[in-house]
């Protein structure tokens, strides 16, 4: 049977499994009704013409895990951030792990969703913001039909959360290939402050499939910094929708590091909806073999006096194919909208593909735009000043690429996460920098 | 120290040096002069090893050891150092992470350890101070966004971190000021001993004045054709480069 096919049928046993809140079954049994009518997205769509879902969707996945797999800390710890005081929500093939986690209710919530989609507490945010950001389409509408864990966090107004919030999902391979859908709501309230780290993991080889949402709601004032590590195994692919509402003033950046895995697609949507607004969007890519990273990125300025910053680096080795799909759209009443866009790439190999494709849409008159895009090769000239100096032709080049994608780090806030990927990224390319940020 | 005997040096099939001979012993600055084109960062190249250039013929002989088959890395083991006529700007390193790589690259190199932090800065202080370096300039990415005069005393504290026995500057004078100038002369005086040669290429005398040479060559169409002592050097400043090429016609 097909993937498609096999999750429609699959959808009323789960909807029976999985009771949730009358609003939210609705909205479930409604989206499953769009999943139909879309389907997964083909190569046929223009924003899907570099990426198939082809290798990704093959498999036959379990959409029910059976149960928690037992998860020491132990196992798990070097996915952590560890050497920093932070909440956590690990969930396990898609259950929420209570004893790996740290949730609270102190000031914010720190907590799950499948008892935000439950309990009365929780029903007027989830009223007011479940679902209200995620475009109707195929993999949206999967994701809302099966919705029933995830992160969910909120941060209530003029609160500056003490710590930063992990999430991870871990696969383990107790099911021999898994279909997880984790979705989280993100809601900051006025004047607030959070940090988030999102991971998924795989632990063992089984081919995993993650399509997940994350709607994330800043309002006036708030500041969301969010970090995504994805370095996952070969057997993963990762597809993940997010989608993020501002208000006047508030600040929020994504930053994205995409170090492996099968097939990342990353979908990122901005909506200004307020003036005064900046939204950062970072990304480093560093892949290897066959691996496959796309980045589909959407800034939507609606209102005047608004800034967006992005900024992605590639560096793309053996038969890796990048793509970057940079969409910016600034409306009419957009006045006085500053929007920088920029991807540079390196090809290592001759095999290695990236499609850069800027997508600018202005229909304001007094607007500050630039995009660049650059792909290269590493600079001869560079290595050869470094080959004189007595640094081994493999560690120049090793150094040179970790130059080119190291400034995409300097926006990042927390030293560890910085301290981190700069190691993730030094092992990715197989030197020992001699030195640390 | 180097023996270049019969060397010949193509780039993209064109032949840019036709024979040259030299040699150089510990203790000596030699000082190669030529017209633009003659072929004088082309033999800077190729003695540090730039992969671009393809030796034809000849011999490159550093501490009786042929350096042909030897890459750039390898010959900068070995004690060779080669100051750019343009250094290159690498964004995203900072002068002193990048000095703290290069010193421990020669380290592993001679089977040492790294050298322990508390001992690399004391070191970096020393040396910074001997080109007048400001403390600030250390963080900053390596070359982007210096001044003509930066880069080249940044060079000249590269070659004071490391130490080489051999060190070639590819006209180190241009794009200096004469109080760079100075500084830089300064450097590379107080790093000359009985030990390490230096190789000065250069346009013009100016530099000479700072860094005195025992031997003068003049290079012109990839030959040396005549050698000289320091007096050479006046002698073309005031007769220009023609006067060679006729008497050598002759």
């Amino acid at each position: 049977m097909e993937l498609k096919d096999k999750l429609v049928s699959s959808f009323l046993a789960f909807d029976e499994q999985y009771q949730v809140d009358d609003d939210v079954q609705q909205i479930r049994s409604q989206a499953i009704k769009d999943f139909e009518t879309f389907g997964f997205p083909s190569k046929k769509e223009e924003a899907w013409k570099y990426t198939s879902l082809k290798s990704a969707l093959k498999h036959d996945y379990s959409i029910f895990p059976k149960k928690e797999d037992a998860i020491e800390y132990s196992q798990i710890k070097k996915y952590l951030i560890h050497d920093i005081d932070t909440y956590d929500l690990v969930f396990i093939d898609g259950i929420y792990s209570s004893h790996l986690s740290t949730t609270t209710h102190d000031k914010i919530d720190v907590c799950l969703m499948s008892s935000a989609l439950n309990k009365d507490k929780y029903k007027p945010v989830i009223d007011n913001y479940f679902n209200k950001l995620a475009p109707k389409n195929g993999l949206n509408a999967l994701n809302t039909a099966f919705t029933k864990e995830g992160a969910y966090i909120h941060i209530h107004k003029n609160i500056m959360a003490d710590k930063p919030i992990q999430i991870i999902n871990f696969s383990t391979g107790n099911e021999s290939s898994l279909l997880l859908q984790p979705r989280n709501l993100v809601v900051v309230d006025e004047n607030s402050h959070v940090q988030i780290i999102e991971r998924h993991q795989s632990l063992t080889d089984h081919p995993v499939l993650t399509n997940s949402v994350t709607e994330i709601f800043a309002d006036r004032r708030a500041i969301v910094d969010y970090y995504k590590i994805q370095n996952d195994k070969e057997t993963s692919s990762l597809i993940d929708n997010t989608f993020i509402e501002q208000k006047d003033e508030s600040n929020c950046s994504v930053h994205t590091f995409s170090l492996g895995g099968n097939l990342t697609r990353n979908n990122l949507n901005f909506y200004q909806r307020g003036e005064r607004i900046d939204s950062t969007m970072k990304g480093v890519t560093i892949i290897e073999g066959k691996q496959h990273v796309d980045h589909n990125t959407l800034v939507h300025h609606i209102y005047p006096n608004c800034e967006s910053h992005q900024d992605y680096k590639g560096i793309f080795s053996d038969k890796s194919v990048g793509v970057f799909n940079g969409k910016v759209v600034v409306e009419k009443e957009a006045q006085k909208t500053n929007a920088y866009q920029s991807n540079n790439n390196i090809l290592v190999d001759d095999k290695a593909t990236i499609n850069s494709k800027p997508q600018l849409e202005i229909f304001a008159d007094d607007v500050r735009c630039s995009h660049g895009c650059t792909i290269g090769q590493l600079d001869e000239d560079a290595l050869f000043y470094l080959q004189s100096r007595g640094i081994p032709h493999k560690e120049a080049r090793g150094l040179l690429m970790y130059a080119f994608a190291n400034n995409v780090l300097e926006s990042v806030k927390i030293p560890e996460i910085k301290k981190r990927i700069n190691n993730l990224i030094a092992e990715k390319l197989g030197v020992e920098l001699g030195f640390n940020l | 120290m180097l023996k270049i005997k019969n060397l010949h040096a193509n780039i993209e099939g064109k032949e840019i040096l036709k024979g040259i001979d030299l040699e150089i012993n510990p203790g000596e600055v030699h000082a190669i002069m030529g017209p633009n084109g003659s072929g004088k960062s082309t033999l800077s190249s190729v003695i540090a090893g730039r992969e671009e250039y393809e030796m034809t013929e000849g011999e490159i002989i550093f501490e009786n050891e042929d350096l042909a088959e030897l890459d750039p890395e390898e010959r900068a083991h070995k004690g060779v150092f080669l100051s750019f006529q343009y250094p290159v700007e690498i964004p995203g390193v900072s002068v002193t992470n990048f000095m703290k790589t290069a010193i421990n690259a020669h380290r592993k190199a001679n089977g040492l350890e790294d050298m322990p932090a508390n001992e690399m800065l004391k070191l970096i202080r020393e040396k910074s101070e001997l080109l007048e370096i400001d403390r600030k300039f250390l963080s900053r990415s390596l070359n982007e966004g210096f001044s003509g005069g930066e880069k080249k005393r940044n060079e000249i504290f590269q070659m004071a971190m490391l130490e080489p026995k051999l060190s070639i500057l590819d006209e180190t004078d241009s794009g200096l000021d004469i109080d760079a100038l100075k500084i830089v002369s300064n450097g590379v005086n107080k790093l000359r001993s009985e030990k390490n040669a230096v190789l000065v290429i250069t346009h013009y005398q100016r530099l000479l004045n700072y860094i005195v040479p025992d031997v003068v060559h003049v290079l012109i169409d990839g030959k040396i054709v005549k050698t000289g002592g320091k007096e050479l050097a006046y002698e073309l400043e005031e007769r220009g480069y023609d006067w060679i090429k006729q008497e050598k016609a002759v």
